[in-house]
């Protein structure tokens, strides 16, 4: 079996496994021929627009949508209290995170606005703009309330709390401790300290959140196409909470513009659409806005960690302590709560290091913001930033080079399976061999030469350098095991079709990461069969094995070898029907690029497409106990460990502007290690895309609030993303340290480049700014923040509150100006 | 807030006539009045590029047009690129080196490129960056783009030189 899946030996046939086989989807999508939700159009279809709390905390004293429904178009108006008797609220947490506490959530609420962007009332019309025009004319009476906005706050005993049957403002609590912290810190040579702040961001998807619910009051089914990436997850939650059963529910997921996360977790306003779609029996679409989408799209990465690292003389490092605090809005987002990101830093921070004693602690709060939850690479830009930051300041505290402290420090390569200080089981990481590929990618001295030579110049350029660890290939350990109807599994039919073709039908999704790409190439060369004769299902739950989708990195390694194994079974399968028709057993032939061969000689037989014909036509000519099953299904779950880790090291070089506080990245290079390689050009694009989103919550990405809870982004005007003239060539290279847990050895790759990113921008920029004795730790590096720190302009914010506004900014102006690199820097090169 | 105005216009070559809603963007009488889908709808405030077309030989934006200003205009939209093939090596360059993941903000990429090489056939990567700079990818980090363009405009070259 394993020379099937070897691809070092590249003459094998059908060898399509560790090739760079383009995209079959890339073909309609780039002549605009995808299909997403908003291209859909059904008949008798209405379209759905939210009503949003202006407030950060208010009472609903009255919803009325009396002088609404007067208006041409507008068909009915829906508040908390129509939509509740409809649909059982849901809570957000988990078992297994002991002590977890969230309120009930409904898909419209009933009593109290908590948020700013949070959907209050629904109106139905026959056009959006009709039903937007209409949303002025609902009359709702708010008392406003005191609102939770700075998360240092969130548990005082002055600070309201949001919701008083909870007692307090504290969602989740956990430690992780290892070894005797303290005696570690006692006996430091040198202990080196900061406090990290992650700015809280999100994930613009290009496509917005996209639902449209069709109930059938006939039959009772109710069908949603979704942009999601978990279709049967959003199955079991409209059934549950709509009273339906699994099995009227469908859940159709087409082409997904984009998800990184955000297109994982139940959105209130989206189960109202279902809702309203079952009462009032037709087709009803819902398409956020941009402003919807900054305003309840998922933010993720409100972090603020004090942290400190203890070394021995000899470089090692002997301890680390971070206190971990985070702000998730008023509620935990369901299914898979708001404490993960939180307990993520505390299981990574220090990943890839060999120390002995750790503690880490992560508190999580409510607060009257945007609630966050799962965003792409979910609590490891945060771990990754506070390990590095940590291990450069060491460096620089022992006046080591920061390359050589990491040689000192990684874990070794020969030294798995082991488990971190964190309790983290690593089956076989590359840390040592990664790390020395980078410093060769780079030329490292060369570099380090050219950085003192500017330095003489007056130009300032740093290098910055981040190990890190990603968890991907999850286990039930991380949502099943606490009672969430998210499935760790996957499975996946490949079917052999009369004319000789294949198809495979998998439980895993394709939102642009090549998904449906890589299964193509497993299947073909699994069957034995030119890759054009492959087609793939995704995003069906009526049609699909049931399976988790595509999340923490699993589509490739679980999803993959759901259909690896699939695929030999459905050769073995049409190999048995051969022998039968030939006269000999089924080990003396093969199934190759569409043929049935023989084995030894390699000499062709008889094509697939008439071997399929015999089975499905004429069936009369096999002997009659003969098993022709030309589809198998197969599933696929990993056993021994929890999670499968990869891991991986990247490097930063840019240059910043002491002057202007800019900063220009010129190069960035990535070597990771997500095991078997199955498409090098995919997961190249995968680690670059990760990147940039990486870079993107370092340098510009920030959703600012006011004091009083506002939120003062609500375009890509004042929230900035990376654009391509900001954005540098990167680099990426492999090592490959397969999995043992699957014949296809395979880990996420999806995740890496954002796990890294940000960390090594901090540490680019830290190592530009150390002749001027400045630091920054607070994400993301604006402009002005680097020059706060250089001493040439005032420090405007408090470092326990995030926004770097004055207090008495009016809302939704003035932050443009002083946080505008990207337009800024276009600007400067244009003059 | 519901005048109806009378327009004609050339939609990828073919002529349209239709009443419509005063206030209606481009993108939206594209997309709901003409069904073609392949314009999208990314910000709705003219910055992240998807609903990019050509109006009038010039790429516009989709979102910050209204059609009742087009009457007479012409228009093309990646639906009629596609079929005319004018950048079908463009398209090709972008499928071979997966500069388009998602594939929402793909068109509006694509008539961007396409734009920039008509009137720079030697653009460097860093013009080829700034000129797409106001095109929203999350997918790709655009490299993969930019390494399109640059093969799209090598190809080019070669056969053009004799």
């Amino acid at each position: 079996m394993s020379d099937i899946i070897d691809p070092r030996s590249v003459d094998r046939p059908n060898s399509y496994i560790g090739r760079s086989v383009p995209r079959p989807n890339a073909k309609y999508l780039v002549e605009g021929q995808g299909r997403y939700v908003d291209d859909i159009v059904l008949a008798r279809m209405v379209h759905v627009a939210f009503l949003r709390s202006p407030h950060a905390h208010a009472r609903l004293l009255a919803v009325d949508g009396t002088a609404a429904l007067a208006l041409p178009g507008v068909l009915r108006v829906f508040t908390g209290a129509d939509l509740s008797p409809h649909c059982e609220p849901w809570v957000a947490t988990l078992a297994h995170l002991k002590g977890m506490k969230s309120p009930p959530q409904r898909p419209l609420p009933l009593e109290r606005a908590t948020w700013v962007g949070e959907a209050l009332a629904a109106v139905v019309a026959d056009s959006r703009a009709a039903a937007e025009d209409a949303l002025a004319h609902v009359r709702v009476d708010y008392e406003p309330l005191p609102a939770v906005v700075d998360m240092e706050r969130a548990l005082l005993a002055a600070t309201p709390v949001i919701h008083a049957e909870l007692g307090d403002n504290l969602c989740f609590q956990r430690v992780n401790e290892t070894g005797e912290v303290e005696k570690a810190f006692a006996r430091a040579h040198k202990i080196v300290a900061s406090t990290f702040y992650s700015g809280r961001h999100t994930g613009l998807t290009i496509e917005p959140r996209a639902i449209l619910a069709d109930f059938n009051r006939a039959s009772g089914r109710l069908t949603v196409y979704h942009s999601t990436q978990a279709p049967h997850m959003m199955q079991a939650v409209f059934a549950k909470h709509m009273r339906l059963s699994e099995g009227d529910v469908r859940v159709i997921c087409g082409d997904v513009g984009g998800s990184y996360g955000i297109k994982v977790h139940v959105y209130p306003d989206e189960v109202a659409v279902a809702v309203i779609a079952k009462i009032m029996g037709r087709p009803v679409k819902f398409i956020a806005d941009r402003l919807e989408s900054f305003s309840s799209d998922i933010h993720a990465r409100d972090h603020r960690i004090r942290a400190r690292m203890a070394v021995d003389a000899a470089g090692h490092i002997t301890a680390i302590d971070v206190d971990d605090l985070t702000g998730i809005g008023p509620y935990s987002v369901y299914p898979r709560t708001s404490a993960v990101e939180g307990n993520q830093v505390v299981n990574l921070v220090g990943g890839p290091y060999d120390f002995a004693n750790l503690r880490a602690r992560t508190t999580v709060v409510f607060q009257n913001k945007t609630p966050t939850c799962q965003y792409r690479a979910v609590g490891h830009p945060i771990a990754t930033a506070v390990t590095e930051g940590l291990v450069d300041l060491a460096a620089e505290a022992l006046g080591l080079d920061p390359v050589e402290f990491r040689r000192r420090n990684l874990m070794r390569d020969g030294s798995y399976p082991r488990t971190s200080p964190a309790g983290m089981k690593f089956e076989g990481l590359s840390h040592e061999a990664s790390l020395t590929k980078l410093v060769g990618m780079m030329d490292y001295p060369a570099l380090r030469s050219e950085q003192a030579r500017l330095r003489s110049e007056g130009i300032y350029r740093g290098i910055g350098i981040a190990s890190f660890i990603e968890l991907t290939n999850p286990s039930p350990f991380m949502y099943g095991v606490g009672g969430a109807r998210i499935s760790a599994q996957d499975g996946c039919s490949v079917r052999i079709d009369p004319d000789g073709s294949v198809v495979a039908a998998s439980g895993v999704t394709e939102q642009g990461q090549g998904t449906e790409a890589i299964l193509r190439q497993i299947v073909a060369e699994t069957v034995g069969v030119p890759i054009a004769d492959v087609r793939i299902i995704t995003g069906d739950t009526l049609i699909t094995p049931y399976g988790g989708g595509t999340w923490a990195c699993r589509g490739a390694g679980i999803g993959g070898e759901a259909a690896l194994r699939a695929g030999l079974a459905v050769k073995e399968a049409a190999l048995k029907v051969a022998g039968a028709m030939l006269q000999v057993g089924p080990d003396a032939l093969d199934l190759v690029d569409g043929h049935i061969v023989e084995r030894k000689s390699g000499l062709p037989r008889m094509p697939l497409a008439e071997l399929a014909r015999i089975v499905y036509f004429r069936g009369d000519t096999l002997p009659p106990d003969l098993p022709r099953e030309l589809m198998q299904t197969r599933h696929f779950i990993t056993k021994e460990y929890p999670f499968a880790f990869t891991n991986g090291v990247q490097a930063s070089w840019l240059e910043v502007d002491v002057d202007s506080g800019i900063v220009r990245l010129l190069k960035h290079w990535c070597v990771e290690d997500c095991g078997r390689v199955i498409n090098p050009l995919l997961v190249d694009e995968q680690v670059r895309g990760g990147i940039v989103q990486g870079l993107g919550a370092a340098l510009y990405e920030h959703c600012l609030y006011s004091p009083e809870g506002q939120l003062l982004v609500g375009s890509m005007a004042d929230y900035l993303v990376p654009m391509a003239a900001e954005m540098p060539d990167i680099e990426v290279g492999h090592v490959e340290t397969p999995t043992k847990e699957s014949l296809l050895g395979a880990k996420g790759a999806g995740e890496a480049g954002t796990a890294g990113a940000p960390a090594a921008v901090m540490n680019a920029i830290n190592d530009a700014l150390r002749p001027l004795g400045a630091k920054v730790f607070a994400q993301p590096f604006t402009p002005e923040r680097i020059l706060a720190a250089l001493g040439k302009v005032p420090t405007r914010w408090p470092e326990s509150d995030q926004s770097p506004l004055r207090t008495d900014a009016p809302a939704n102006t003035g932050s443009l100006a002083h946080r505008a690199p990207a337009f800024l820097s276009r600007l400067l090169r244009r003059a | 807030m519901s005048t109806a105005v009378d327009i004609c216009l050339t939609v990828n070559g073919e002529r349209v006539s239709r009443r419509i809603e005063a206030r209606r963007h481009l993108v939206d009488f594209l997309r709901l009045d003409l069904g073609l889908m392949g314009t999208r709808a990314g910000c709705e405030h003219g910055m992240c590029g998807a609903c990019t077309v050509r109006v009038d030989g010039r790429i516009a934006r989709g979102c910050l047009l209204l059609a009742a200003a087009l009457d007479g205009a012409e228009v093309e939209t990646i639906e009629g690129v596609s079929q005319s093939g004018e950048m079908r090596d463009l398209q090709d360059a972008f499928i071979t080196r997966n500069a388009c993941q998602c594939g929402y903000c793909t068109p509006g990429m694509l008539l961007t490129a396409a734009d920039l090489l008509s009137v720079n056939p030697h653009p460097t990567r860093a013009q080829i960056r700034e000129h797409l700079a106001g095109n929203y990818c999350r997918c790709t980090g655009y490299q993969a783009i930019v390494d399109a363009v640059e093969a799209t405009a090598a190809g080019r070259n070669a056969k053009s030189e004799p």
